[in-house]
């Protein structure tokens, strides 16, 4: 039997900057759309069907010196492929559950020290570069931007010994499902959405609208919401602690937010210039910035982190630094990447208008995010 | 449309729809139909692409509320 590396054990590898040979045996517009990336990782993408007679015409591209791992969609062919590959007698690994676990992944990592003794947290959702924060302080805690694995943020908080007060999102996602409403439900914490971006929402949630302040904890942990539309309408931003700044999807690492998701790419090219140019130029530039994705795996940190100071992405991001307001429409309302996956429905299904059941979930967030434009 | 084989690979799960259908394939004759049933959704590009590798044609699919019927003839 061929081994079963999960998508937790491929994180770390990702995190580490390892070596891995991918063999991905999913179909090859399955593959150019979307696959596991890392560092130090090298590919070869040969479908499973054109290897039904044997992996003999591909052995002697299969480096023998390096760690092996094989991919499909759902975990059954990868494991076909794997065993054909170990009776040709190379060492090898299929990966659990495939792809769809790939997209399900999710990694906490702290990334700092509230003042008051709390701490914070990112979720990297590393197969799709979704970004979710959890912030702790005194037995409590606020989740922003949760995605629909829900247990992993309710089980980390149990661990934590913290209660789930506030759930936030930062505006209404297009690219994947939000969980902020089930675990809402779940633990009888308060759902906040910007009131711009919830006109057609069919649940009841809180307001969240500019100068809001929460607290976490009994202590000081103060979290403002700033009104930054660009990305949607309602986009909203979080300083967290005088210290983070949660972009949202308006900036990100490399790159900022694209308008035209919820279908008003020109209008909103406005809105956005002014929320980067304008409201984050007045904030302190020490804030270390936290947005709700990435697009490369370059943007991660040393630690699998994704975060970098507001001063320096003034300085480094190009989306920051463009003088021409003609350019900056252009760069936002032209020659956009390709809208992310049922990105319609996923609105839907934030919004509570329609439900689909777990696998059909699955499947509407399969892909990368493809919020931002570069 | 002359069907001569049909192939049910309800309820399975990649990769036995394309290894059932290569299998199937083996046995009618060039230029005859072979209709495949699935229910695996990965099947619509998966049968697309592999159709195309191996000379076969797809001469069509649809979505039969939630069956996928394919026909395929021999390259």
């Amino acid at each position: 039997m061929a081994k079963a590396m999960t998508a937790k054990e491929v994180t770390k590898k990702v995190f580490n900057n390892e070596e891995l040979f991918v063999l991905d045996v999913r179909n090859e517009s399955d593959f150019n759309d979307w696959k596991i990336e890392g560092k130090n990782f090298e590919y070869l993408n040969v479908p499973y069907f054109d290897l039904l007679d044997g992996v003999e015409p591909i052995l002697d591209k299969i480096p023998a010196d390096k760690e092996l791992l094989v991919v499909c969609a759902k975990e059954g062919s990868s494991v076909m492929v794997a065993e054909m590959l170990e009776e040709a007698g190379r060492e090898v690994s299929y990966l659990t559950g495939g792809m769809k676990a790939w997209s399900e992944q999710l990694e906490p990592v702290k990334v700092g020290d509230l003042k008051d003794g709390g701490e914070m947290y990112q979720f990297v959702r590393i197969g799709k570069g979704c970004l979710s924060y959890m912030v702790i302080s005194n037995g409590e805690a606020a989740i922003v931007d949760a995605t629909r694995m829900t247990d992993v943020f309710t089980d980390f908080a149990a661990e934590k010994n913290a209660e789930i007060k506030h759930v936030f999102d930062t505006h209404l996602h297009a690219d994947h499902i939000s969980g902020g409403r089930k675990i809402a439900e779940k633990t009888g914490a308060s759902y906040w959405l910007p009131p711009k971006d919830a006109e057609e929402l069919t649940f009841e949630y809180n307001r969240l609208e500019d100068g809001n302040e929460v607290m976490i904890g009994s202590t000081k942990i103060s979290i403002q919401a700033v009104y930054s539309p660009g990305h949607t309408i309602g986009s909203t931003s979080f300083v967290v602690d005088d210290q983070y700044l949660l972009s949202g999807d308006i900036l990100f690492i490399d790159s900022i937010g694209r308008p035209d998701l919820a279908g008003k790419a020109g209008d909103w090219a406005g809105d956005l210039r002014e929320t980067l140019y304008k409201r984050y130029k007045e904030l302190s530039s020490e804030l270390i910035v936290m947005p709700a994705h990435f697009m490369i795996i370059d943007e991660l940190n040393e630690d699998g982190s994704v975060s970098e100071k507001l001063g320096t992405l003034f300085a480094k991001n190009h989306g920051l630094n463009i003088e021409d307001d003609g350019e900056f429409r252009k760069l936002v309302s032209e020659n956009l990447p390709p809208q992310p996956n049922a990105y319609q429905e996923i609105r839907e299904t934030n919004m509570g208008k329609i439900s689909p059941d777990e696998e059909k979930q699955r499947e509407m967030e399969i892909g990368p995010n493809r919020c931002a434009v570069r | 449309m002359n069907v001569t084989k049909v192939l049910d690979a309800k309820g399975l799960a990649c990769p036995m729809p394309i290894v059932k259908t290569k299998k199937a394939i083996g046995e009618i004759e060039s230029g005859q139909v072979l209709e495949i049933h699935t229910t695996d959704k990965g099947a619509v590009k998966d049968l697309a692409a592999w159709t195309e590798s191996t000379g076969h044609e797809l001469l069509k699919h649809e979505d039969d509320n939630g069956v996928l019927k394919f026909w395929v003839k021999k390259g």
